[in-house]
């Protein structure tokens, strides 16, 4: 098997690491809570980071008129299979495949990782912006439009008394080491088929 | 003439003692950089934490105070012996059974002598034992969740005094009468005392893994009074020491009638002895009365048994388990060197501090050299078993620790002083003045083989003009003293609750890794528990209801109730839903009878409620919780015995 090929191979395992390690982290900071509560968002769950954090941070976000993070959200049937078939495709392209194949699995990849971004914060949108209107406390920005508490998609960001952070966690860096994995793969393919040309010219 | 001439001396050595202490006082004021040095000792920035945790008894008010060392700054008040409207404690469903006694519900005690369990000698730092001292019983405070979780009356006891001090493995803690009585009680003339009122020493077993405590045996003694006790340790492990006083066995006038002996005793018992005769099927079972009250952490309520026999041992029946050391004057405190070697009795009218010798002792009595007996106990001779005293080291003495360095430090009621002094050479090496007349001391494991000789507290009777005065009663007070150096140095004043009798400390992280800071809702046994919402309800029961509520930030579910009865009987059984910590929630209810209850994130707790009057009446929460906490509430309704109100409860919509 080619060098490349080994490559891709740990390519299209290394997403499955997804399965073991949490994708995302939001941690909410503020004085009252010395420990900051804390919720990893898996490829098909909801944890606590402590004990009880969730149901803690939908004590705090009903005064605000937020929705109880939901026990499960349709994504978390997708993305599980979506990652399961993308990582078969690519133990295909593994074995089958030339480099041409590796740079198109990467291609699929962003634009998939891309579309679960964007989900990802369409969901954080509704979940901060869509409030009960009959709230118990409500804000409004310095514009008069009506605030909202959407955690930032990436980063730091002060929400009222909280300091929100959202940065992505192991389970994430497996995702982009996969795929980076098949561009390496890819560019090595390339390069051996130049030299490969080149001795043949 | 004689007597004259020695009183009037006495007084003005007593004066004199007093004079000094002021000056001293003074001098130490003087030196103002000093001070600032001083402060900066007990000086614990905010949001640090302090060094080691101080349980001071609250002595008359039945309770048990947690402080911080070295900054003096109040804790926690844990009630254990008297009810506490604070926390419902003896007012609640739950915690009522922990005041049961064959007396009936005594909620009031004299908590005298806390002590921390043990484990190899060392203090581990997983439960506080406290005696109460007029209704003779003992209490095991829960170090997770500081909070009382076990007494046990004690029966053929009165004055429980001389306990509630543990063995090194925490096999037993001891609990020791003050005062001797007819054992079994009966009626009898007072005058016919000596001879026939008996002194017990209850022996309680503590079961290792979850502490649950049991009578393993009662020492039948001669009819002295039990003063103090404390369990030898290393060497002398397996032996427990009492002191004595009124070995005259006087009944009335016992200021001069227990006086009269130029010594009492120190009560050496073999504890291990008896136990192996116990376990070998000796003793007698005797039959009692006796309460012994648990409470449950995942039911969040205690039980009441009334046991009805306890085993008594006439020490007669085991020889070569129990001896007398005499001692001089009266003797109070009984404390024992970390090696074990060393037993101290400060015999508060002598004007020495005797310090008898373990190794003297045994010796003494493999070579059974005794100068006699009484009521058929072999006494020892003196100057056997003495290894030396201090020669005028203050006046009254009467508590000693040690600081594992070789010292020892001695309180003086009467000259109001702490003073250092040597093991082995008995010289006095410092003495520092108290504000005023001091009773224990304390040194964070003193009663264990590794004290940590940082700092002593020394508890005070008296303060007159230390504090702004309050009226009549002024605080009693502690104070610090740093004894790290040479010299001992006072630090701080602080105010206590009640009288701070005796104290027991430890290193804080013993504790602090190991506090609880909810109860698991799901682990909550409790049978009147509500997990959520959707669960809750009203439930008549013929003149009884019970009302399943449920509370979270910011409101209690139902909030409404309709088809109450005046005459009826109204449980609010309350699960505090919040899985938070330092989310406790409180409700009380207008006219009950009883007190608030604070109930803990994921606990039960019941109050009863009999409605008298027709109305609407309201109930609040009663501990600030949230932004929204003054919107936390809801009403009753009261109809009349005989209306025809529906029973109907509801939260965030009208009961039609
Ligand atoms: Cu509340």
């Amino acid at each position: 098997m080619k060098k490349s090929n080994i490559i891709m191979l740990i390519a299209a395992i290394l997403p499955l690491g997804l399965f073991l390690f949490p994708l995302w982290k939001i941690t909410l900071e503020a004085p009252q809570y010395p420990t900051p509560l804390g919720m990893y968002i898996h490829i098909n769950d909801f944890s606590d980071a402590h004990p009880h954090d969730i149901k803690n941070i939908n004590l705090m976000n009903h005064y605000v008129g937020m929705k109880y993070i939901p026990e499960a959200i349709p994504e978390f049937k997708i993305f599980p299979l979506g990652i399961l078939i993308t990582s078969i495709i690519g133990l295909i392209i593994a074995f089958k495949g030339n480099y041409k194949w590796f740079l198109f699995w990467f291609v699929l990849m962003m634009v998939l990782s891309t579309a679960g971004l964007y989900d990802f914060y369409l969901w954080e949108h509704d979940y901060g912006h869509n409030l009960d209107p009959k709230a118990i406390m409500k804000f409004t920005n310095p514009d008069g439009s009506v605030m909202g508490f959407q955690p930032p998609l990436f980063g730091s960001k002060d929400i009222l008394n909280f300091r929100a952070h959202s940065y992505p966690r192991l389970g994430a860096l497996f995702l982009g080491a996969g795929m980076a994995c098949a561009f390496i793969a890819y560019s090595m393919g390339k390069k051996a088929q130049k030299k490969r040309l080149n001795l043949a010219n | 003439m004689k007597t004259i001439l020695k009183s009037t001396i006495a007084l003005f050595a007593i004066l004199a003692a007093f004079t000094s202490c002021n000056n001293s006082g003074k001098s130490s004021g003087k030196s103002g950089a000093l001070a600032g040095n001083v402060a900066e000792k007990v000086y614990v920035a905010p949001g640090e934490h302090d060094e080691f945790y101080a349980f001071i008894s609250g002595g008359f008010s039945g309770q048990l105070s947690v402080y911080g060392l070295p900054s003096g700054r109040l804790f926690k008040v844990i009630p254990v012996f008297s009810q506490d409207a604070e926390k419902a404690y003896g007012y609640n469903e739950e915690t009522k059974p922990m005041l049961n006694t064959s007396h009936g519900f005594v909620p009031w005690d004299d908590a005298h002598h806390p002590d921390i369990s043990q484990t190899n000698g060392v203090i581990d730092g997983r439960w506080v034992f406290i005696n109460g001292n007029n209704t003779p019983r003992i209490a095991k405070v829960d170090l997770s969740t500081f909070e009382t979780t076990e007494i046990i009356e004690v029966p053929n006891s009165a004055g429980n005094h001389s306990s509630s001090f543990v063995t090194e493995n925490t096999e037993y803690v001891v609990a020791g009468t003050r005062f001797s009585v007819p054992i079994p009680q009966k009626d009898m003339p007072i005058k016919d005392y000596k001879g026939n009122f008996k002194g017990s020493l209850t022996f309680i077993s503590v079961e290792p893994e979850h502490g649950h405590m049991d009578i393993k045996f009662q020492l039948i003694m001669p009819g002295f009074d039990y003063d103090l006790s404390h369990p030898g340790r290393g060497k002398s492990h397996g032996w427990f020491f009492f002191t004595t006083y009124n070995s005259e066995e006087a009944n009335t006038l016992l200021e001069v009638n227990a006086s009269q002996n130029d010594k009492d005793f120190i009560a050496a018992v073999n504890w291990k002895k008896i136990e192996e005769y116990v376990n070998n099927g000796g003793g007698t079972m005797m039959p009692a009365n006796y309460a012994h009250n648990v409470y449950d952490e995942s039911t969040h309520s205690a039980t009441s048994t009334m046991k009805k026999e306890v085993l008594t041992v006439n020490p007669l029946e085991v020889p070569g388990a129990v001896f007398l050391l005499p001692t001089p004057k009266s003797p109070h405190g009984c404390d024992v060197d970390p090696s074990g070697e060393y037993i101290v009795g400060n015999g508060k009218l002598s004007a020495n501090l005797t310090v008898h010798s373990f190794t003297k002792m045994l010796d003494a009595i493999e070579n059974e050299k005794f100068a006699g007996d009484a009521y058929g106990i072999p006494i020892l001779n003196f100057d056997d078993v003495l290894a030396g005293s201090v020669e005028q080291p203050g006046l009254g003495p009467l508590h000693t620790e040690f600081d594992g360095k070789g010292n020892a430090y001695t309180t003086f009621f009467i000259s109001s002083e702490v003073v250092k002094w040597k093991l082995g050479t008995w010289e006095v090496v410092d003495r520092q003045p108290c504000y005023y007349s001091v009773g224990h001391l304390m040194i964070p494991g003193g009663n264990s083989q590794k004290p940590w000789g940082k700092y002593v507290v020394a508890m005070n009777k008296i303060t007159k003009d230390r504090y702004l005065p309050t009226g009549p009663e002024v605080t009693q007070s502690a104070q610090l003293y740093d004894i790290s150096g040479d010299k001992m140095e006072l630090l701080l004043d602080f105010p206590t609750i009640g009288e701070p009798h005796y104290a027991a400390g430890c290193p804080a992280d013993l504790i602090k890794p190991r506090s609880k800071k909810i109860f698991n809702l799901e682990d909550n046994q409790h049978p009147f528990a509500t997990k959520n919402e959707a669960d809750t309800k009203v439930v008549r029961d013929g003149k009884t209801v019970h009302v399943y509520m449920t509370m979270i930030r910011s409101h209690f579910s139902p909030d409404n109730i309709e088809g109450i009865k005046v005459g009826d009987r109204v449980y609010f059984h309350v699960t505090n839903l919040e899985q938070d910590y330092d989310v406790p929630h409180g409700i009380s209810m207008i006219g009950a009878n009883t007190s608030e209850l604070l109930i803990m994130p994921g606990q039960t707790e019941t109050f009863v409620w009999e409605p008298k009057q027709e109305g609407v009446w309201p109930f609040y929460c009663t501990d600030f919780c949230s932004a929204l906490h003054q919107e936390m509430q809801g009403y009753v309704r009261v109809s009349a015995t005989n209306a025809k109100t529906p029973l109907k409860w509801s939260l965030g919509e009208n009961i039609e």
